[in-house]
């Protein structure tokens, strides 16, 4: 397994090379190093030596991927891409275009983004599992045809519409909760409780539907009619055997997120005021502070990435017949 | 106070029974829900927050910088206005606009110099005049902040100037570090935040047009930039137009003149820093923390900044070092009916502190603003039905929901124009010719404004008459300040002159029913959009309807800001709309965005419209050197004749500002010229309290009624689970 391991990072080298250089490219193929100059100095009076000084300062007065000028391998290490991505790969995030410590933003900034993202994701996981052995349970009943039918119609509805529908709801005409905010320790619990429910049931119809239809498929697998003929009551059967094994796909749909969590959700960070990296990341591409932006999807590629490596090796653990080479 | 004696008596405690798991947690949640049913379980607002007279308030956009040679928005001022003070500011309660002293003893002290220094009578000709001289006399005594920047220890040393990586490594915040100090504010600090402004290492916005005026100024610029290892502490280099002359008392000579630079001395970039801010925040392994200007203010004002969080929220406090400052005893007529003038002559401020949390969507601000969790809103567009009605007559009212709130409205116009602009450079729209002019004139007249602002901005604007807002020196009032090449004026009111007067300018212009009459070819235009989302289609679609009321064919160019902003500085765009909101209230501030030398092909400059007409700059060149006066307003008609005739603009709009407050925020006067606003304020907490009270009653029925109708769902299933379990055990 070690040696897999260490071939799936050496395989992410490349993979982060090119999405840096895509990200890179997307970004100066919209802005110029001199419009972002500007529009971190203002629009009212810069003048160009102004502009010529902050991208000095910056490290932007440099050719963009490829420098005629330079010698040997200079050409192409003293250029834009090459000064501003090489620290990427040892984690050395550096500092945004407006100053500030993007390593530092970044460890405070994933503890809101945490706080509503693994609660809603265990809940969701607990929740969906459940209904959908439910549901597995009484399949071709009343009861499953309505579920799938919920479960579509939770699908068909907008995210925003849960958000701006649960704050009305919740805290606008019943006022149990703030409607939006944040605070540090236990005091951010009151803030958390809203947004993890609207995630939770936002994920309902998607999961339970997903879940089912592994359940089934394992339900109507010859182990399981085994176990059945040998008088093993139908909660034996669901929790033991199809759960168990019906955990790879679910095992890949959760662990390849795990590492993703701490980026945050956009929208819900957004809506509820929560400072997270979601929020950190929009504020970034709004002010387009290449900076930040570079880092956060270096960031995102590495969990990613790590996420599918994290994926490869719970199978292991969830069937021994996997074996990593 | 006597030390109490307490006796510990043991007593006996019944053992509990021992209670099911369901059944404690029934108990938990009962207590859970029954605690609060006195209180908010919405509040939004910690505790430690609350104490004491505390104003809350939302902000959208985050800012950047809390360093004043850098900051130059809106928000960041909203901010840094409290805790810096430069040597003036604006009058709270009067209008027009009028500045002050704030840190400044008295109003500056002007001279006149000619080329050898000797001193000039005021009345020179601007022309005659090589220097002036600004003299300042500060108030002595005032003090800074508590900072740790000035803290010192016992031997009179800097406690925390030459710290070390390790005696950073416990430090994250400011807090962090155990003392504070202060010192008096002396003139030196003046001169040397003006020093920092000129150094490029701190990128200062405006330091390309200071360094037009200040003697020395780019001088000091270029010396930084050729020399290597500047110090960022710059005590030790000096700038010729800049000297303090003694403790309290600093010059600034400025090359000719430019009576403009008395509005510059009430911007935050003139605000005083302290040398010791700069030595302090510049030690390595500080910026590594994000220990710098830009977050941390240091000023002298009636607040301190002390959480600057500003993905979350901003928190200024009371300055213990604040000298206090009487609220003023006058203002503008109407403000002692309206209340503004009942806690005249009280020490200032009111607030003990003043929370601003984040908040991006409108949604969720307007919601808890009514919930009572914000004193001030400003009114969205979604909430704007909700909030206001207009009477019979077009007057702006509350809603009858408002009003029972106790909710109170403000309206100010904003010292801001909006403005759809033709390229003159442009071979159809642009030009000096006549042919150019009529159409540009029949354009102004067809894009109904009045339309426009009740459209998208729910009525809250007046249409330009031309780039001054109301409330600045040269706007004529009544029939005498329309425009009169787009508007007539009828019943004592300016109304917009009809599409037929429009048609036939396009026909005298060779234009008849959208037709290019020496071509042959229908006439197309091209207008330069920023953006083409949902709500930018709607505004798009409306203005391609009104070109369309003369036949011409508007072909909407969408782009994205950075684009748009390359167009303009080359001069390809045709047609485009853009804003100004002024720097100080001054028709200079205005006239110079169609200044010839001003054009931003050319010079990268605010005119963006290419526009150069002799008359007119040599006009402005006049104006701009004149105090207010009869003269002045006579040289402002001149020029405001020129531009309405020529129409280099179509003129827009100015966009007025509706702020609402609870019943319980006194003093809450809009202006939109200054923004140190706070310390006016002042906060009837009981009132607020009981509202929020009232307001908030959780209901709770629900989480029963849901947890019952759970139970109706669950019950079901179960009973059909638990009969198939039974029927295989069978």
């Amino acid at each position: 397994m070690t040696a897999y391991i260490i071939r799936r990072m050496l395989y992410a080298i490349p993979i982060l090379i090119g999405v840096n250089l895509l990200t890179f490219t997307l970004f100066f193929v919209v802005n110029s190093p001199d419009e972002v100059a500007r529009l971190h100095l203002g629009d009212k009076y810069t003048t160009p030596e102004q502009v010529a000084a902050w991208k000095q300062e910056h490290g932007y007065d440099k050719p963009l991927l490829y420098n005629p000028d330079a010698a040997g391998l200079d050409r192409l290490a003293d250029t834009i891409f090459y000064t501003k991505s090489v620290r990427l790969f040892v984690f050395d995030f550096g500092n945004s275009d407006s100053g500030r410590n993007i390593g530092h933003d970044i460890r405070q900034r994933m503890w809101p983004s945490l706080a509503i993202a693994v609660p809603s994701l265990l809940l969701g996981l607990l929740l969906n599992a459940t209904l959908a052995l439910m549901l597995a349970f009484f399949r071709a009943s009343y009861l499953d045809v309505g579920g799938v039918v919920l479960c579509v119609v939770l699908m068909s509805i907008s995210s925003l519409f849960y958000i701006i529908g649960g704050q009305y709801l919740v805290g606008k005409l019943l006022q149990l909760v703030p409607i939006s905010g944040y605070d540090t320790g236990f005091e951010a619990a009151k803030f958390l409780v809203l947004p993890v429910i609207i995630s939770v049931i936002y994920g309902i119809g998607s999961g339970t539907r997903w879940y089912r239809t592994l359940f089934l498929e394992e339900i109507s697998k010859d182990y399981v009619r085994t176990a059945r003929a040998k008088g093993l009551s139908e909660q034996w059967v669901l929790f033991r055997h199809v759960l168990r094994n019906a955990l790879i796909p679910i095992l890949t749909g959760v662990v390849v997120i795990l590492p993703l969590l701490f980026m945050g959700s956009l929208i819900t960070e957004s809506f509820f005021g929560i400072p997270g990296l979601g929020s950190y990341t929009i504020d970034a591409i709004q002010r387009q502070d290449f900076s930040i932006v570079r880092a956060m999807v270096f960031l995102g590629t590495v969990l990613y990435i790590l996420g599918l490596l994290l994926t490869d090796i719970s199978y292991t653990l969830a069937d021994p017949r996997i074996r990593l080479r | 106070m006597a030390e109490s004696h307490f006796i510990t008596i043991p007593i006996p405690v019944p053992r509990p029974r021992r209670c099911g798991l369901s059944c404690r947690w029934s108990i938990v949640a009962v207590c859970v829900l029954l605690a609060g049913c006195d209180e908010s379980w919405n509040d939004p607002h910690g505790e430690a927050l609350g104490a004491g007279s505390v104003l809350y308030a939302s902000f959208s956009d985050r800012p950047q910088f809390m360093d004043p040679a850098r900051s130059y928005t809106s928000t960041a001022y909203s901010f840094i206005q409290q805790v810096y003070e430069p040597p003036l500011a604006y009058h709270y309660l009067k209008r027009p606009y009028e500045l002050k002293p704030l840190s400044a003893a008295r109003m500056p002290e002007v001279r006149y110099l000619d080329a050898s220094g000797n001193e000039l009578p005021p009345e020179t000709p601007a022309e005659q005049v090589a220097y002036t001289e600004y003299q300042v006399d500060i108030k002595p005594g005032i003090l800074y902040q508590p900072h740790p920047a000035l803290a010192r220890r016992e031997d009179g040393g800097y406690r925390y100037h030459g710290l070390t990586e390790a005696d950073l490594e416990p430090v994250n915040v400011l807090a962090d570090f155990a003392h504070t100090g202060t010192r008096e504010l002396v003139a030196e600090d003046f001169v040397y935040q003006i020093k920092r402004l000129a150094d490029p290492r701190r990128h200062c916005p405006i330091a390309g047009i200071i360094a037009e005026y200040i003697e020395g100024f780019s001088e000091f610029q270029a010396h930084i930039q050729n020399t290597e290892d500047v110090p960022m502490d710059l005590r030790g280099l000096s700038m010729s137009g800049v000297e303090s002359l003694s403790r309290y008392r600093y010059r600034v000579r400025l090359k000719g003149t430019y009576p403009q630079f008395i509005y510059w001395l009430a911007m935050p970039f003139f605000a005083p820093m302290p040398w010791e801010a700069d030595v302090f925040h510049e030690q390595p392994g500080m910026a590594q923390r994000n220990l710098t200007l830009h977050w941390y203010a240091l000023g002298t004002g009636p607040y301190m900044l002390t959480e600057n969080n500003p993905n979350l929220r901003m928190v200024l406090e009371r300055n213990p070092n604040f000298r206090g400052e009487p609220y003023p005893g006058e203002g503008e007529p109407g403000d002692a009916g309206a209340g503004f003038l009942a806690d005249a002559g009280r020490g200032m401020p009111f607030i003990d502190r003043a929370v601003f949390s984040l908040e991006k969507e409108n949604i969720p601000r307007w919601s808890k603003f009514l919930q009572g969790y914000y004193d001030l809103s400003g009114i969205g567009s979604d909430s704007f039905d909700q909030a206001i009605e207009y009477g019979g007559g077009g007057e702006v009212g509350l809603t009858d929901e408002m009003e029972a709130k106790g909710i109170v409205l403000r309206t100010a116009v904003d010292l801001t124009v909006f403005y759809m602009g033709f390229n003159m450079l442009d071979p159809v729209v642009g030009g000096y010719g006549e042919r150019s002019r009529l159409l540009r004139r029949a354009i102004s007249i067809a894009v109904d404004y009045e339309e426009n602002i009740s459209i998208f901005t729910n009525g809250r604007g007046i249409p330009a008459q031309g780039p001054l807002p109301p409330q600045i020196f040269g706007v004529r009032e009544g029939g005498a300040g329309i425009n009169p090449y787009v508007y007539r004026w009828e019943d004592g009111q300016a109304v917009r002159r009809g599409i037929e007067e429009a048609r036939a300018l396009m026909r005298r212009a060779g234009y008849q029913n959208g037709i290019d009459q020496e071509t042959g070819k229908p006439l197309v235009l091209y207008f330069e959009a920023v953006g083409a989302g949902p709500d930018a289609k709607a505004s798009l679609n409306w203005l391609r309807k009104q070109f369309a009321k003369l036949d011409i064919q508007l072909v909407i160019r969408a782009t994205d800001y950075n684009r748009f902003r390359a167009k303009m500085r080359k001069g390809t765009g045709q047609i485009f709309q853009w804003g100004w909101h002024a720097d100080y209230p001054d028709p200079e501030n205005f006239l110079f965005l169609l200044y010839g030398p001003n054009a931003q092909v050319d010079t990268n400059g605010p005119n963006s419209a290419n526009y150069k007409n002799p008359e007119y700059d040599a006009l402005f060149s006049q104006m701009k050197n004149i105090p207010n006066g009869e003269r002045r307003q006579r040289i402002i008609d001149r020029m405001m004749e020129i531009l309405r005739r020529d129409a280099p603009w179509a003129w827009g709009f100015h966009p007025v500002s509706y702020i609402l407050s609870h019943q319980w925020v006194h003093n809450n006067k809009p202006t939109t010229m200054s923004y140190n606003t706070l310390k006016y304020r002042r906060i009837d907490t009981e009132a607020r309290k009981a509202a929020i009270r009232e307001w908030n009653r959780p209901t709770v029925w629900p989480i029963w009624a849901g947890l019952v109708a759970l139970a109706l769902l669950i019950l079901p299933a179960l009973v059909g689970f638990l009969r198939r379990e039974r029927a295989r055990g069978r």
